[in-house]
């Protein structure tokens, strides 16, 4: 099973790296692009045996623990497989 | 005063504040391996240095901050412990939780290492009492993730307890947006905790703390812990 999280700043955090990416892209010519927020994406292959349920509040709790910081930032977490 | 330095993978500062230590105290700190869990119980000080541990992956002091010792480090902090975290260990020390706020990438996105101004703004805690409220102090700061980020209760919260230690200022002590290296919310270089007796900060005072390096104005921070905890 995999499990593909999404961490990205919470609404209201300032992106500096978001912002640089904006900047670069209206430099480029691109227009229309209101606002540009970076985030990470981190896959994890998990043991095949576990269960959606089992496996996402594991998931969960490594989020919460190390891979977010949830007083900057916010997580997705899709499971496939 | 007995003192220990904890050592992560990736600390490089650990003995520039070690050699201070000794300068200021006559007393060799322990230097602690982050993977040994037991953190001796007769400590005054517990220093978090600065570096890059873990590489900085993921995000700064994150991985340091589930090191085995930290279960220690926690204990001692709601004892009271005194803790001082320097730069990637002020990163630790919020990534712990046992400090408020974050620190994110610095606004204009570069890796900064220069002098820096800054106010002290109390001098009612362990680290600062040797400060002069009036004068300005010269610090260098060399980080990448040095922009204190805190919502608005947090700030509040921080203002209203007198825990911001120190702020970035312009040469004549006024705390401006131009004279704030990497966006920091309200120029905040670090704060304390609840209780007052743990410090975070973005600047490094055991890199001017000898004439010898071109400046002393760290030094009082090591003097004012000396003059507390021994």
């Amino acid at each position: 099973m995999k499990a593909r999280i999404h961490v990205s700043l919470k609404p209201g955090v300032l992106d500096p790296q978001g912002k640089a990416i904006l900047g670069a892209l209206e430099s480029m010519g691109f227009d229309g692009v209101q606002d540009a927020r970076q985030g990470k994406l981190i896959e994890l292959d998990l043991d095949d045996d576990t269960d959606a349920d089992t496996a996402r509040a594991r998931v969960d709790d490594m989020c919460r623990r190390l891979l977010a910081n949830t007083v900057i930032e916010k997580y997705t977490i899709d499971l496939e497989g | 005063m007995k003192a220990a330095v904890i050592v992560f993978p990736g600390s490089n500062c650990d003995r520039d504040v070690a050699v201070t230590l000794r300068d200021v105290t006559g007393q060799d700190p322990r230097m602690h391996w982050h993977a040994d869990p037991d953190l001796p119980e007769d400590l005054d000080l517990i220093v978090l240095p600065g570096g890059f541990s873990h590489g900085d992956y993921l995000r700064c002091g994150a991985m340091a901050a589930q090191a085995p010792v930290i279960a220690a480090v926690r204990r001692q902090a709601q004892r009271g412990v005194a803790m001082l975290g320097i730069c990637n260990g002020f990163q630790v020390l919020c990534e712990t939780g046992l400090l408020p706020g974050a620190l994110m990438r610095n606004r204009d996105l570069t890796y900064i290492c220069k002098d820096v101004h800054l106010k002290v703004v109390t001098t009612d805690t362990i680290f600062t009492s040797r400060y002069d409220p009036a004068r300005v102090v010269r610090i260098p700061i060399a980080h990448h993730d040095g922009n204190y980020v805190a919502d608005l209760p947090t700030q509040c919260m921080l203002e209203d307890e007198d825990r911001v230690a120190v702020r970035y200022c312009d040469a004549a002590g006024r705390v401006v947006d131009e004279a704030n290296p990497n966006g920091s919310t309200a120029n905040i270089a670090g704060v304390l905790s609840e209780n007052h007796r743990i410090l975070g900060l973005m600047p490094h005072p055991e890199r001017l703390a000898d004439p010898r390096l071109g400046g002393t104005d760290g030094r009082a921070l090591f003097t004012s812990l000396l003059e507390a905890l021994s």
